[in-house]
């Protein structure tokens, strides 16, 4: 027997989730369906950055959305998310970059975005007293930080279960079709049917969007992480790199988690990657030369998240193009997670009041699908 | 003295230089294949025949006949062409067979055609209150530093658990004038009952004789307590006492170090990290790799031997060790094949070493309280984090290890869950009335063994390196 339902979200990382929970609080019973369990890939195995730094200018209105909730997420989820704010600095390693990072701020300051902010050779010291000397400066967002990703996409869905959700883990959602005014999705022996489909399933989300008529330039990919053994407190805010791929970040408990968007070979079928260790060593050398300080540390772990990246490196974000009641929620190209709170809510208003007041135009998925409706 | 693999590509890698890893690497190397065995000890022997060219025990009788049958082993090792490394960690393995392996220092990568597991057991853990206080050890520990150093405990001394192995060290450390105290054994009662449908295999086995003659000589010495249903170890920051029940009267002895030993369970973390496919053995409680009669896993060319593939002793090690060779010498050179003892034989090698095992694993199955510990008895000591600790994360919605990772960190340590992971497993399934297989395991990383981040950055540069990378 089909039950009936107001939403279907499929995808449990934290863009499902956070949508799932939002139309919760709008009063809608959403169902979650996740083919293994929420934050099984990217929203639970990334680096945990909650950025406003360097982001892409179409996605800076939504990503300080997000923002705001993030500052407010234990009243949301009853849960810390082990969310600090202690900033994310990015480091300019000579003047060339610098200059780089002026104009980046100049232009931002112009389109009347103040969240960066360009700092010179003392501030960085200030806030990144162990990078190497030679670095002239930067540029840095204070409000910025990191969460516990894995905590953080668990504590959305447990919320919005808590608030009325049907959440289905370990069996994915079949059979995908409009009929008769409504989605119908079978998720193995159950079936659900609702007025609004959330795809929302990351790198499976492109076949999803494929089949029904709307195929977009995406690749699956899987950027490579890997965390060191603990290490005496050196460092607080998050530091990115202008020049070179790599992110830095060590947490409470002294680990120091390493990334940077170097790329494994991801075998989406079977869940698995494979990891690309000369170009982990890429980013050893990059921490080697710019953290003395980090060259006893150990290596203890290195992993990578299987997610979608579009051609545009922009995500898709907003109602199809060709289905009534169909939505789109996926493509975030390694930079989705500190987006999640903020999509989450900017999808709910979407559903429920047909429109948003964040600006999100340009992410929609009509941008290649230009004759379409 | 450190020594880099002479060659980029080898027909077959072994890993592990225990009786498995020492037969497969012979067995293939004298087939005419490229063969390199990298090995984590400083000499040929894994932990059955550890430090079996150097031991400084030289009265055969101290350690018995079977372990000097390792020196065969190595004999035909040095005689054949393959290249062997000590000292070598291998910290990763993927399913294109690539290989990386930290010798002195530095790391090299190797490919190779055929990869043979060769990666032995590890002790279950013993999660009873106390057992991570200064003066519990394991006997797996005790037991190489008396091969190794010929060092015997000579303080107050009990010695605690099941198995095989428990009484093969308490018979060494004796020979070697080192000191027992007592012996608690922990086999369950029923255990006896149940075991008994598979005696007249064991009575019939190689096993039967020596285990017995073992056996009579500790307890002509030492007081042994059967029958034991509850122990504990005690002491502010230092083991002082150890509280067991047996026969239902509670007693506490002080004591300067406990031995704790229940049997030995496949080292999995390699195979695993390399996604191949392992499932919970209901008999041995542990993951095992799924294989086929060659010892072919579920990833191609990667084939397990030795205890790694399923606990079977040493003498089926050897066995398994040239089927998993005679099995890559078929697929690369099927010619020199025919040089080798006949699959068939082999086989029939293999059952006989076999023999006796059911009833061994039947008899020494741990009992429930000895695996899935309660209340404040610590489970991951990595992260220090106690059975209730692990039992509230289940309550809040943790459904199988890999969800524990985040409210708990498991498993998330250096040990990458050696220590704690089949009690995690099973503490998870009890609390949710699943079975193990369903609850599953920690999804497995490389590195396997940590490496320094020194070390890493000192890898040969890739192509992509060379070129100029931009901030995607």
């Amino acid at each position: 027997m089909t039950q009936n339902v107001d939403a279907i979200v499929v995808g449990g990382g934290i863009h499902g989730c956070s949508t799932a929970l939002h139309l919760c609080l709008a009063g809608l019973k959403p169902v979650l369906i996740e083919k293994d369990y929420a934050g099984r890939h990217a929203s639970g195995v990334n680096a945990g950055g909650v950025r406003q730094l360097a982001r892409h200018i179409p996605e800076i209105p939504l990503s300080i959305r997000s923002m705001g909730i993030w500052e407010q997420i234990k009243d949301l989820l009853d849960d810390d998310c082990s969310f600090e704010s202690h900033g994310q600095v990015l480091v300019a390693e000579n003047e060339e970059e610098l200059a780089v990072c002026r104009a980046r701020v100049a232009e931002l300051n112009a389109l009347g975005f103040t969240h960066e902010e360009l700092i010179d050779a003392t501030e960085l010291r200030r806030l990144v007293p162990a990078v190497a000397e030679t670095c002239p400066g930067g540029v840095v967002s204070r409000r910025d930080g990191a969460a516990n990703p894995a905590q953080t996409t668990t504590a959305f869905r447990r919320k919005a279960e808590r608030l009325g959700a049907i959440a289905r883990e370990g069996v994915a959602a079949s059979n995908i079709r409009y009929s008769d005014g409504l989605w119908h999705v079978d998720i193995g022996t159950e079936a659900f049917a609702a007025p609004v489909l959330v795809n929302a399933a990351g790198a499976w989300a492109g076949k999803i969007a494929a089949a029904l008529g709307e195929p977009v330039p995406v690749e699956t990919v899987a950027p490579m992480l890997m965390i060191t053994s603990r290490v005496p407190h050196f460092i607080d805010p998050v530091v990115i790199l202008r020049g070179r791929k790599l992110s830095f970040k060590q947490f409470s408990n002294g680990t120091v988690l390493i990334g940077g968007g170097h790329l494994a070979t991801p075998y989406q079928d079977r869940n698995e990657t494979v990891l690309d260790w000369k170009s982990l060593a890429t980013s050893a050398r990059t921490v080697f030369e710019l953290f003395p300080v980090m060259r006893s540390a150990t290596i203890v772990r290195a992993w990578a998240g299987i997610e979608a990246k579009m051609k545009d490196d922009i995500p898709v974000l907003g109602p199809s193009s060709r289905h009534k009641g169909l939505y789109h929620q996926f493509g975030f190209s390694l930079h989705g997670f500190q987006l999640g709170p903020g999509a989450g809510a900017v999808m709910a208003e979407l559903i429920v009041n047909g429109g948003t007041q964040t600006r999100i135009g340009d992410l929609g998925i009509d941008r290649f699908h230009p004759s379409a409706l | 003295m450190t020594v880099a693999p002479k060659r980029e590509d080898y027909d077959v890698v072994v890993i592990g230089a225990g009786p498995a890893g020492l037969a497969a690497a012979a067995t293939s190397a004298e087939a005419g294949l490229s063969t390199l065995l990298l090995d984590e000890n400083i000499g040929p022997g894994g932990q059955v025949f550890r430090a079996i060219s150097s031991t400084p025990v030289t009265e055969r009788s101290q350690l018995g006949a079977d372990y000097w049958v390792g020196a065969d082993l190595v004999q035909s090792l040095r005689a054949s062409s393959a290249e062997v490394i000590h000292r070598a960690t291998v910290w990763s393995l993927d399913r294109n067979l690539d290989v990386a392996v930290s010798i002195g220092g530095a790391s090299a990568f190797v490919k190779a055609r055929r990869v043979i597991l060769a990666t032995g057991a590890l002790e279950r853990p013993f999660p009873i209150p106390g057992w991570t206080l200064p003066g519990v050890m394991t006997a797996g520990a005790a037991q190489t530093m008396l091969k190794s150093s010929a060092l015997v405990p000579d303080g107050r001394t009990v010695i605690a658990g099941q198995g095989p192995l428990l009484w093969l060290l308490a018979a060494q450390i004796l020979r070697l004038g080192g000191r027992i105290d007592r012996i608690l054994d922990t086999t369950g009662r029923r255990n006896y009952f149940a075991a008994l449908p598979h005696a007249f295999a064991f009575l019939t086995s190689s096993y039967f004789t020596k285990g017995l003659s073992m056996m009579r000589e500790v307890k002509a010495k030492v007081q042994v307590v059967s029958g034991v249903t509850e122990l504990a170890g005690a002491g502010d920051g230092q083991l002082a006492s150890v509280n067991y029940v047996a026969g239902g009267k509670r007693e506490t002895i002080p004591v300067d170090l406990l031995l704790l030993h229940q049997g030995v369970v496949p080292n999995v973390n390699l195979a695993m990290s390399a996604d191949v496919k392992h499932r919970w053995d209901d008999l041995q409680l542990c993951w095992s790799p799924v294989l086929d009669a060659s010892g072919n896993s579920s990833v191609a060319g990667i084939a397990i031997a030795g205890d790694g593939a399923g606990i079977g002793g040493a003498n089926a090690a050897v066995v398994r060790g040239r089927i998993a060779a005679r099995a890559a010498v078929e697929a690369l050179t099927p010619a020199a094949a025919a040089k080798l003892p006949a699959m068939a034989m082999l086989r029939a090698d293999l059952a006989r070493a076999e023999r006796g095992r059911v009833f061994l694993d039947t008899l020494f199955r741990p009992s429930l309280q000895f695996r899935i510990p309660s209340g404040d008895t610590i489970v991951c000591r990595c992260e220090e984090v106690t059975a209730k600790d692990v039992l509230d994360s289940v309550a809040i919605g943790a459904t199988g290890p890999n969800q524990l990772k985040a409210y708990r960190r498991t498993g998330m340590g250096p040990c990458q869950g050696r220590l704690c992971g089949l009690t995690v497993t099973e503490l998870m399934a009890q609390a949710r009335s699943k079975s193990p297989q369903e609850i599953g395991y920690y999804r497995l990383r490389a590195p396997v063994k940590p490496i320094t981040l020194a070390e890493l950055a000192a890898v040969p540069k890739s192509e992509d390196d060379v070129k100029a990378v931009v901030r995607g």
